[in-house]
């Protein structure tokens, strides 16, 4: 596949490295696989499935518009296809290859049974618009994973329908944003900590909201008193993460929320980190009013290069009138029942006694199927004691790598008590100009996929370690001997981390000349 | 030609009814390498402290904001091909756009050459 | 625990280091009122594999299989044969297990994979640049109305009564809280799409018009006039298709002047899954509207040593940069359904594309014929690919889809369904027949729905 074609491609490791090693005739090195191009190697005319010849005399019915021009595609065959995206593969890092603790993700094992069974004809097969009565089991799935859900955070009701967890944040707010225009309550402001991710200032500002940060505390959580301050009748919501994206959980949440709904407003929580605590402190008991639960995170669903996730939200009493269309509800005769805009109001008279007034519909269709099947699978593989334990190895690994390191890298909240799941560290102390960056990248190196850089704002050259509760001892042991040695390296201002990685299938990618002269779709060389 | 400076950065050179703004050499050694330049449609009318152009890197996009209230005349459309002007000239050829001048005395609160550069090394 | 792997040794030791005596010491900073003194009751203890197996296995099957019985539904979703191949490569750990390439070294994979889905969506849909994907069609499509009262700074949607439902509901669903005034209707019940009507909605302050093709009736019509009247308003013409094997038959939305396409990319690689995940697809035919789409965009590039390699860029556009100034909130998307897409799609090719979308046209054409041969039956469109809407004379097709389940037959989708209370539509079936479909499953249907009609004629 690596010879020279047509189309232009030829192999680009011409010349010899910097280490003046003998260079191949093919760019490749043993398992070290170049890869050109799927428009490189394929054809128009190439196909790797067999379908009838057309028939140009069949009868068209396509108004006229029949596509004449080439559309641009090229084709493989079946073995060429499998061939080149197993090359592909090899140039990822995932975590079936190594350790992988990206702060804030939640990088844990994917069980393969949870792959197997999402795989099931009856629920993979089965078309959203089928009757209700020939999906009872997929239906099953989502009211089982839904009560679940329900228990595990001790809150009222929950929306299956949001995609993710920045879908889920939307839907969060958007109930609230129902919520207080049902009472004639037009509020203006959302309250966002500095150290909040990206998602929930664009989220707020999304459904409209103004957003103003809160500040934290020395100590790394949200100032209580600054918040209570800021309490008034235009703060619409305030949104927590919790445990917050430093590390640390907020003692003071149960406080907050009272402050919050004293002052008439909501509590969202973003549940990005509730693998800290999933199984052993329910949010609810907190008096969160919404939060969403990245299924792709805490319950194990595969990352899968960028998603598929999945953010179903669990409300409060106060929001659960408000939840998207369409929902799921078992009644007392054991049915279950999809319930779509139609159905919503008597529904809801019928079997809640009340009103129900949904804010609408977020997304075609009932939600994330395939991850309702396999987070479900993950559910109850653990069980609620294996649910608890997942949270208290995970806070165990974080604290060990905290206190492993802290006499030698500058960990901000150290002193601010235990972690939960994750360990921050800052690059203030780096020699010479190195960076954050240089240390990640040289973590490629050692074999280990580099933790979350720059996340959160507030710390300076912020490292976040997410071990997760699926690292054994020995793993988490192996990255901290090279975490240090790496870390000792920066201290020095070792210069030659500032060209890592030298062992990965690419060196620094230049992103300033993608930024410059964007370059997003492959176009034919000229000839 | 008279050169002011904003303490957001920003510089405004006057002449006559006209003035031309930029960010200053400082802000882009702060940026470091620009991508992009996003720059205000002529006709726009600019309320001075109001954003008027976005600076990007890679990894940040910064607002511009402008040093007085005016009407946006011209912009420089070579950063669109070549935002890269804006590390190599910075206070030239790098410039943002031209606009009126709305209020003359919102010059007078802005730093001039001297003022800007003691600012800077306070930073 | 299959999934721990710390013993109790470890654990013990881990504490030492830490200086704590037990567990519970690191979770002190959990208020008195919300500590719990044990795993939460009402829920199950662990379980085997083998367990879970049985219980999931059970669930599944309460769910009528969509390939086990005569299959005609569609509506925004469609059953197509997925080469094994596909789930053979997106189930490879490396791309499985990966996330967002935030460290391009070690994710060209997923880098390069994105690249050519990108081309492989921009060249399908006749557009300039495609992002890496969205979570759906449906959330695809407000994302464009989105983009569009960005760049041309006016805030009112135009949306095609003949625009899918759910999508129109996502819409209308988003736009109460940004603001944004949208003109939307249920679909006439005629032949062609009403395409005077809807330009005729267009004026000065329309951002842009928004119309489905093929429409949720199955309909064809020729985008250019609307592109044309759009523009001539200072609109932007945003076309929606739920349906890309039929862009193998059909002409792209952007060689008739469609400013943003987008879509429901399910079809190809990703199966029905009972509605998620599937694949959003967003795409703009002008390259300078690229800095106001929403998304992941994967650029080519060089490394330092000057070899090619793909990196993500222009991310100064998203949340975790421009934060409340974003052009989306949107972080995860759907990667590994677009590796899926991607597959199956340079499985097919051009070729293979062509050839796939004159089958599913054959079959629907045969379909078509066969049902209006049905006494009671006629067929509304002129013009469809692979799907199209009859209608019962006066019968109720909601019902008869159920009394269809009942005989083992999934008959299609009523717009009943749809459009509840829409008294005009209740008479309508959407049916929908792919390569996936047999002759033998288009007799059944035939006959069963005859035998309906009969039962209820006596």
């Amino acid at each position: 596949m690596n010879a020279p074609n047509k189309s232009g491609w030829k192999p680009q490791m011409e010349v010899a490295d910097a280490t003046g090693e003998a260079v191949t005739n093919t760019g490749n090195r043993a398992l070290m696989l170049e890869e050109p191009l799927l428009f490189e190697i394929g054809h128009a005319e190439t196909t790797g499935v067999d379908l009838p010849e057309i028939d140009p005399a069949a009868p068209s019915r396509l108004g006229g518009l029949k596509r004449e021009e080439p559309i641009g595609l090229v084709g493989l065959t079946e073995p060429e296809t499998v061939r080149h995206y197993t090359r592909l593969s090899r140039q990822n890092y995932g975590i079936d290859l190594g350790f992988f603790p990206l702060g804030s993700c939640t990088m844990k094992h994917n069980p393969r049974l949870n792959e197997k069974m999402a795989r099931l004809p009856g629920f993979a097969d089965v078309h959203p618009l089928q009757p209700v009565s020939t999906v009872q089991g997929a239906l099953e799935v989502m009211n089982e994973l839904a009560h679940w859900l329900l228990d595990l955070t001790g809150m009222n009701a929950v929306a299956m329908s949001p995609k993710a967890g920045a879908h889920g944040e939307l839907c969060g707010i958007l109930s609230i944003r129902a919520a207080l225009e049902a009472r004639g309550d037009a509020r203006e402001v959302v309250l966002v900590p500095e150290s909040a991710h990206g998602t929930n200032p664009a989220t707020a500002a999304f459904a409209n909201y103004r957003v103003e940060n809160i500040p934290a505390t020395p100590q790394g959580r949200v100032d209580l008193e600054a918040l209570k301050a800021r309490l008034g009748p235009d703060v619409a919501a305030v949104m927590i993460t919790n445990p917050n994206t430093c590390g640390l959980f907020e003692p003071d949440l149960r406080e907050i929320s009272d402050a919050v709904h004293e002052a008439g407003g909501f509590v969202y929580c973003d549940g990005a980190n509730f693998n800290a605590i999933v199984g052993r402190v329910r949010p609810g008991d907190l008096g969160v009013d919404a939060m969403h639960i990245n299924l792709h995170k805490t319950f194990s669903t595969p990352h899968g290069g960028g998603g598929p996730g999945s953010g179903p939200v669990v409300l409060s009493e106060a929001l659960a009138p408000f939840m998207p269309l369409p929902y799921t509800a078992r009644t007392k005769d054991g049915v279950v029942h999809l319930i779509e805009e139609e159905q919503a109001d008597d529904f809801a008279r019928e079997h809640f006694g009340g009103e129900m007034s949904s804010f609408g519909r977020m997304t075609a269709f009932h939600g994330q199927m395939g991850m309702f099947t396999r987070a479900l699978t993950y559910m109850l593989s653990h069980g609620a004691d294996g649910l608890k334990q997942v949270a208290e190895d995970a806070v165990l690994n974080a604290n060990y790598i905290l206190r492993s390191l802290e006499d030698l890298l500058h960990a901000p909240y150290a002193d601010s008590g235990p972690c939960m799941h994750e360990a921050l560290f800052g690059d203030k102390d780096f020699g010479n100009g190195l960076s954050t960056l240089d240390l990640a990248k040289g973590m490629i190196d050692e074999g280990f996929h580099p933790m979350t850089v720059y996340f959160p704002l507030v710390v300076h050259g912020a490292m976040l370690v997410e071990p997760t509760e699926t690292e054994s001892k020995a793993s988490i042991d192996q990255f901290i001997t090279a975490f240090r040695s790496l870390a000792e390296r920066a201290i020095a201002g070792d210069e030659s981390l500032k060209q890592a990685p030298y062992f990965a299938p690419r060196r620094r990618l230049d992103e300033t000349a993608a930024a410059r002269k964007p370059k997003l779709k492959w176009e034919a060389p000229e000839a | 030609m008279p050169r002011y400076f904003t303490d957001e950065h920003e510089w405004i050179d006057v002449e006559g009814e006209s003035a031309t703004v930029g960010i200053t050499d400082y802000a882009q050694e702060q940026l470091g390498d620009i991508v992009f330049v996003e720059l205000p449609s002529v006709g726009t009318v600019l309320d001075k402290g109001g954003d008027a152009a976005v600076v990007e890197s890679v990894k940040a996009a910064s607002d511009v904001y402008a040093p007085i209230s005016g009407e946006v005349t011209e912009c420089n459309d070579a950063l669109e091909d070549e935002p890269a002007l804006v590390n190599s000239s910075p206070e030239e050829e790098g410039w943002f756009f031209r606009m009126t001048i709305g209020d003359k005395g919102e010059l007078e609160g802005l730093m001039d050459d001297k003022g800007y550069k003691a600012f800077v090394d306070n930073l | 625990m299959r999934y721990l792997p710390l013993t109790d040794t470890d654990r013990g030791e881990m504490l030492a280091k830490i200086g704590a005596k037990s567990i519970d010491d690191l979770f002190v900073d959990v208020p008195e009122v919300a500590r719990l003194d044990g795993p939460i009751r009402d829920l199950p203890m662990h379980a085997s594999e083998m367990a879970v197996e049985r219980h999931m296995k059970r669930l599944a099957g309460k769910s009528t299989v969509a390939g086990d019985v005569p299959f005609f539904l569609g509506a925004g979703a469609y059953r197509h044969h997925v080469p094994a191949s596909v789930d053979t490569v997106i189930q490879r750990g490396e791309f499985l297990t990966a996330y967002t390439p935030y460290q391009p070294e070690i994710a060209q994979g997923t880098l390069q994979m994105l690249f050519e889905f990108q081309t492989q969506v921009a060249n399908l849909y006749g557009c300039a640049v495609a992002n890496a994907s969205l979570y759906d069609g449906s959330t695809a499509c407000w994302e464009a109305v989105a983009m569009a009262t960005r760049v041309t700074k006016k805030n009112r949607a135009v949306l095609s009564g003949a625009l899918h439902p759910h999508y129109s509901e996502v819409v209308k669903t988003m736009a109460k809280f940004t603001g944004d005034a949208i003109a939307d209707s249920a679909p006439a019940i005629q032949a062609e799409p009403d395409n005077a009507g809807l330009i005729s909605r267009i004026d000065d302050e329309t951002a842009c018009v928004v119309v489905q093709y093929p429409d949720i009736l199955g309909r064809i019509t020729d985008l250019a006039p609307i592109a044309e009247a759009a523009h001539e308003k200072g609109a932007l013409l945003v076309v929606v298709n739920t349906e890309p094997v039929a862009l193998g038959a059909i002409k792209s939305p952007g060689e008739m002047g469609a400013d943003i396409v987008v879509g429901e990319g399910q079809s190809i690689g990703v199966g029905l899954q009972f509605g998620g995940p599937y694949l959003g697809l967003f795409a703009v035919r002008d390259p300078k509207h690229v800095r106001q789409m929403p998304g992941r965009l994967c650029g080519e590039t060089v490394d330092a040593e000057g070899k090619r390699g793909f990196v993500l860029t222009l991310s100064t556009r998203e949340q975790h940069i421009r934060r409340e100034k974003a052009t989306s909130n949107i972080c995860t998307n759907s990667g590994l359904c677009a590796l899926a897409f991607s597959v199956h799609m340079t499985l097919l090719g051009e070729k293979g594309l062509r050839e796939l979308a004159a089958e599913n046209h054959r079959l629907a054409c045969l379909a078509a014929d066969r049902l209006v041969k049905v006494p009671g039956v006629s067929l509304l469109n002129n013009s469809f690919f692979n799907e199209f809407t009859i209608m019962l004379d006066g019968k109720p097709a909601r019902e008869v889809v159920r009394a269809l389940a009942d005989r083992g037959v999934l008959g299609g989708v009523s717009l009943g369904r749809l459009y509840p209370g829409v008294e005009r539509l209740q008479q309508a079936l959407l049916v929908a027949v792919t390569e996936t479909t047999t002759q033998d499953d288009i007799e059944t249907l035939a006959t069963q729905l005859e035998a309906l009609i009969k039962e209820d004629a006596q």
